[in-house]
């Protein structure tokens, strides 16, 4: 049979994006296995040996509108190195192929998640101004028939205040996005809770 | 400011964050206005997974245990394309579903419905260089839920895409033809154009159908695509 007659009776390509629906409940037996003893592809300790970067964790609860956390929700984060190498970029963006810079982690019956990973570095941003240090963060649950799209900055970071993006935040929202830092025992430990609603709703973003 | 490079209006098809018949939305959609930026580096790169992250046989649900899973077997084969048409090669593509009697493994599914010591429903494949793609499986079954009563989810398989960058990430769910739930589902119809909805809907074909052996499905994925005409600024690549 013919590609006309398999293609021409109906389109056998859509009229335009394919559109998102909701991750749902029941994901974790293949986004997030760790529990289901099967094999994981995607992890949330991101650190490899050759990984150029201070290693941090990430720490956080991800809160509903009512303050409840939210236990069936998975978050995705993209990230360059230490030097501000994303892996896979143009060779004029100073690719990076040792250190992948993607994580994956679902969050426990607190709502409660943790990467590790390195901090990252600066990377160019539009019109030739510099980003500081920041990971984009995708939040995926239940509930959410799209991806939410946030990002992590860190405190203490004297490029905040200069940060393209944070000065698109309204100056009241912005603290929403910057990680709070504190030392745990030899851990440099960043605190960035996900409130999907309500009062101090984390700043999520259209791109 | 620097201009967009996937287009935005690309996402006119997408549900909102609130949809109110689906009750889960109502406590977890922003309230506050998405702050919208440009596409940076940080946007316009992305992971990229391929080959490495899949195994033999991991697109072929029927196989994954010693016995024949219980239901009806299909093929669900198409392409990863972006809104221009080209095609998307090499990019993961990861896949849940119930089984045939409407129930997952997941250990939050209460559904009284028999789990098939034989299927797992989790599956991997790696789109080929014409962003082509093939599943083996069972047709999953319609399943209750507690969102309003008498509430059933019409058949569906989850997908989860990659693409070229962050911003092609997609995550959806495919449905098939003619179910007699579409009407009453409020995730399938937390789209609200009509001909966005029905791109979740797979085609029944006869082409894809073996002979003897499993029911075939066409269904392609249209990734957000850049802008088909060259940018000027020499900066974005
Ligand atoms: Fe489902």
């Amino acid at each position: 049979m013919t590609e006309a007659r398999r293609y021409g009776v109906q389109p056998g390509n859509p009229d335009g994006v394919t559109p998102s629906q909701t991750v749902g409940p029941f994901f974790a037996y293949v986004l997030t296995p760790h529990e289901y003893g099967t094999r994981e592809i995607f992890s949330k300790d991101i650190v490899t040996p050759d990984a150029v970067g201070h290693p941090i964790r990430i720490e956080g609860y991800v809160i509903d509108g009512d303050g409840e956390p939210i236990i069936d929700a998975m978050l995705e984060i993209w990230q360059a190195d230490g030097d501000g190498r994303y892996a896979g970029a143009a060779p004029q963006h100073g690719a990076n192929t040792a250190f992948k810079g993607f994580g994956r982690s679902d969050v426990d019956s607190n709502g409660f998640f943790a990467f590790r990973t390195v901090k990252p570095g600066q990377v160019p941003g539009p019109d030739g101004t510099t980003q500081a240090p920041h990971i984009n963060v995708g939040v995926f649950a239940r509930g959410l028939l799209k991806r939410l799209f946030t990002r992590i900055y860190f405190q203490g970071e004297p490029a905040n205040a200069t940060d393209p993006i944070l000065a698109l935040v309204p100056k009241e929202r912005r603290h929403t996005l910057i990680a709070a830092r504190r030392s745990r025992g030899d851990d440099t430990v960043y605190t960035f809770n996900i409130r999907l609603q309500g009062e101090d709703e984390t700043v999520f973003f259209e791109a | 400011m620097s201009r967009t490079i996937y287009p935005r209006e690309s996402l006119s098809g997408d549900p909102p964050y609130l949809h109110a018949d689906y009750a889960s939305t109502r406590k977890r959609s922003p309230s506050k206005p998405l702050v919208i930026i440009p596409h940076t580096l940080s946007e316009l790169t992305g992971p990229v997974y391929g080959h490495e992250t899949v195994q033999e046989g991991d697109n072929d649900l029927t196989r994954q245990h010693l016995g024949e899973p219980l239901g009806e077997r299909i093929v669900v084969t198409g392409r990863v394309l972006d809104e221009d048409g080209r095609p998307v090669p090499n990019t993961l593509i990861e896949l849940w579903q119930a089984n045939a009697a409407g129930r997952y493994i997941h250990v939050r599914d209460q559904h009284p419905a028999p789990l098939d010591p034989n299927f797992t429903g989790a599956g991997r494949v790696v789109t080929d260089s014409e962003g082509r793609y093939r599943f083996t499986s069972i047709k999953p079954g319609a399943y209750p839920w507690r969102n309003h009563p008498n509430a059933w989810r019409p058949a569906h398989i989850h997908f989860s895409l990659f693409g070229p960058s962050f911003l092609t990430r997609l995550v959806t769910q495919m449905y098939f033809p003619g179910d007699p739930l579409f009407p009453f589902d409020p995730i399938f119809n937390s789209i609200a154009d009509e001909r966005a909805r029905n791109r979740l809907i797979a085609r029944f074909d006869i082409e894809t159908t073996e002979p003897e052996w499993a029911l075939g499905y066409q269904f392609d994925f249209v990734l957000r695509g850049r802008n088909a005409t060259p940018l000027e600024d020499p900066h974005d690549d």
